[in-house]
C-alpha cells in the first residue's frame, strides 16, 4: 500500500505539460432571457484528470455543465471538446459530442421501462450498432466494474438510489465515452448510500477517466479531484488544486463559502 | 300481436355486427392518423405544431353529426358518390383521431423532459428517442383514457343510424315500433351494447396491471 493510500488520497494526475486540453471553455456566457447565468467563464481541462466544480446554488455550475454537453445552447463564447466546437444547432457535431461524453444526472434517468440490462445496451445496439451479444457482454463488463452485476434482471424501481446511480454510471461507462460529466449525483441520495457512488467514482479517476463533476461533496473534491473550480455569481472565482483552494482560498467569497459548513 | 322473441334477438344482434365494424375502422383509422396527429403536435416543425393543432381545433369544434352530414351528403353534391360505409368510415376516423391525437399529446409531454435528455446524451437520434424511450412510456400512460374513448366510440356509432345504417341502436328502434315493446327491447340494446364495452375495460385493466401504469 503506497503512502496516499495509507492517507486516503489517490496520486495527483500530473497534467501533461504542452498537451491539448480536452475541454475547452472560453469565455462562455449563458442567458435564460434577461436572467445572465454564465459571464464569460473560461476553463480548461486535462485529459486524465478530475475536475470538481463548487460554489453555491445558482452560481452556474450545472449550467455549464450542460453547456458542455450541448443541452443548452451557449449565447457567447465557445466551448471544444476534443478539439471539435461544440454546438447544440448543428446536428453533426451534436452527434460527434454524444460519442465522447457521457453525463451522469442527480436524479439518475434511468429508462423506467426497461431492465438494466437494456439500459446499459440500448445504445450500444441503436446507435453503435453493436449486436444484443456484444452489447450484452458490455453491460455485463460495466456492471461488474459498478459491483451490480447481479442486478441485469432488475428493473429500476427495484433499485436502491445509490444502485441506480451506478447503474446510470454504467450505462456511460458502456459507450466508452473519453470524458464523463457527473452533475450533484450523490445530491438526491441518503448519506448512507453515496459511499458507494463516490467509491465507483474515485476507482474511475484512478483509472484516468477525464471527469468534471458539480458537487457538495466538499470532502470527496478535496481527497480526490486534481483541480477544484470555485464558481460564484457565474464566474470562475477561483481555480487550483485542492490543497491550495482548501488551505489557502484567496477570495473573501470562498473563504466564506467554505467556512459556511457545506 | 307481435312480441318480443328470439327472432328479434338475432336481429338485434346481427345489427350490433354494424356497430362492431364502425368502431374498428373508426379505432384502426383514427388510431393511425391520432399517432401522426400527435407526433404532428410535439414536432419541432412549427408547421406541422400548427397543422395538426388546426385539424384538431376543426374536428373537435364539429359535432360528428355535421362530419357525418358533410361527408355522406355534402360530398355527394359535389359529385362524388360515396356509400353509406366510406362516409361513416371516414367521418368516425376523422373524429377519433383528433380526440386521439389530442390524449396522446398530453400522454407523450407527460414522459419527464429528464428521459428525454438521458436518451439524448446515450446518442440516441429524435426518432430513436421517440421508438425506444418516450412512446413506451407514454403508451402505459395512455391505456385509461383510450381505452375510455374508445367506449364513446363504440355508443357514438349509432349516430351512423341517420345515413341509412341498421346498426344496434336504429335496430332496437325497429323492433320497438312493430313490438311496442320498448323496456324489454331497449333493455336487449343496452346488454349488447354492454357486452361490447365491458371487454374493453376489463382489457384496460389487464394491461394497466402489466405495464404497471402510474410507476
Amino acid at each position: 500500500m503506497s503512502v496516499n493510500e495509507a492517507a486516503g488520497t489517490r496520486p495527483r494526475n500530473e497534467a501533461v505539460p504542452g498537451a491539448e486540453p480536452i475541454i475547452v471553455v472560453d469565455n462562455v456566457s449563458k442567458n435564460f432571457g434577461p436572467l445572465q447565468v454564465l459571464h464569460g467563464v473560461s476553463l480548461e481541462i486535462q485529459r486524465g484528470t478530475m475536475v470538481a466544480i463548487v460554489g453555491r446554488s445558482g452560481s452556474g455550475k450545472s449550467t455549464l455543465l450542460r453547456c458542455i454537453n450541448a443541452l443548452e445552447e451557449i449565447n457567447g463564447g465557445s466551448i471544444k471538446v476534443c478539439g471539435h466546437p461544440v454546438s447544440m444547432s448543428d446536428r453533426a457535431s451534436v452527434k460527434r459530442l454524444r460519442s465522447e461524453v457521457g453525463m451522469v444526472f442527480q436524479s439518475y434517468n434511468l429508462f423506467p421501462h426497461l431492465t438494466v440490462l437494456r439500459n446499459i445496451t440500448l445504445a450500444l445496439t441503436a446507435v453503435q450498432k453493436k449486436s444484443r451479444a456484444d452489447a450484452d457482454a458490455i453491460a455485463h463488463k460495466v456492471l461488474g466494474l459498478v459491483g451490480l452485476g447481479d442486478k441485469a434482471e432488475a428493473f429500476p424501481e427495484q433499485l436502491s438510489g445509490g444502485q441506480a446511480q451506478r447503474v446510470a454510471i454504467a450505462r456511460s461507462l458502456a459507450l466508452s465515452p473519453k470524458v464523463l460529466l457527473f452533475d450533484e449525483v450523490t445530491s438526491a441520495l441518503d448519506p448512507e448510500l453515496t459511499g458507494e457512488v463516490l467509491k465507483v467514482m474515485e476507482d474511475l479517476a484512478r483509472d484516468g477517466m477525464t471527469m468534471v463533476l458539480v458537487t457538495h461533496e466538499m470532502a470527496f473534491a478535496r481527497r480526490v479531484a486534481d483541480i477544484v473550480v470555485f464558481m460564484h455569481q457565474g464566474k470562475v472565482w477561483e481555480a487550483g488544486p485542492p490543497a491550495e483552494i482548501f488551505a489557502d482560498p484567496k477570495t473573501p467569497e470562498l473563504r466564506q463559502f467554505l467556512s459556511s459548513g457545506l | 300481436m307481435i312480441t318480443f322473441s328470439s327472432t328479434h334477438l338475432i336481429y338485434l344482434i346481427e345489427a350490433a355486427r354494424w356497430t362492431l365494424l364502425l368502431s374498428v375502422i373508426a379505432f384502426i383509422g383514427g388510431g393511425i392518423v391520432g399517432l401522426i396527429l400527435a407526433l404532428g403536435r410535439v414536432s419541432e416543425i412549427k408547421a406541422l405544431r400548427f397543422l395538426s393543432g388546426a385539424y384538431i381545433q376543426i374536428i373537435q369544434g364539429t359535432p360528428l353529426l355535421v362530419v357525418l352530414f358533410l361527408a355522406y351528403f355534402g360530398l355527394s353534391i359535389l359529385g362524388l358518390d360515396i356509400p353509406p360505409i366510406v362516409a361513416a368510415g371516414l367521418s368516425l376516423t376523422l373524429y377519433t383521431s383528433a380526440f386521439l391525437g389530442e390524449i396522446w399529446r398530453g400522454c407523450i409531454l407527460s414522459v419527464p423532459k429528464t428521459q428525454w435528455e438521458a436518451s439524448n446524451c446515450i446518442g440516441l437520434s429524435r426518432a430513436q428517442q421517440y421508438r425506444y424511450v418516450v412512446l413506451p412510456q407514454a403508451m402505459r400512460i395512455a391505456i385509461p383514457p383510450t381505452v375510455g374513448f374508445m367506449v364513446q366510440i363504440i355508443k357514438n356509432t349509432s349516430i351512423t343510424s341517420i345515413i341509412g345504417f341498421v346498426e344496434l341502436a336504429r335496430a332496437g328502434q325497429i323492433v320497438n315500433n312493430s313490438t311496442f315493446q320498448p323496456f324489454i327491447t331497449f333493455v336487449f340494446v343496452a346488454i349488447i351494447y354492454f357486452a361490447m364495452c365491458y371487454p374493453l375495460s376489463l382489457a384496460s385493466r389487464h394491461f394497466e396491471r402489466k405495464l404497471n401504469v402510474g410507476k
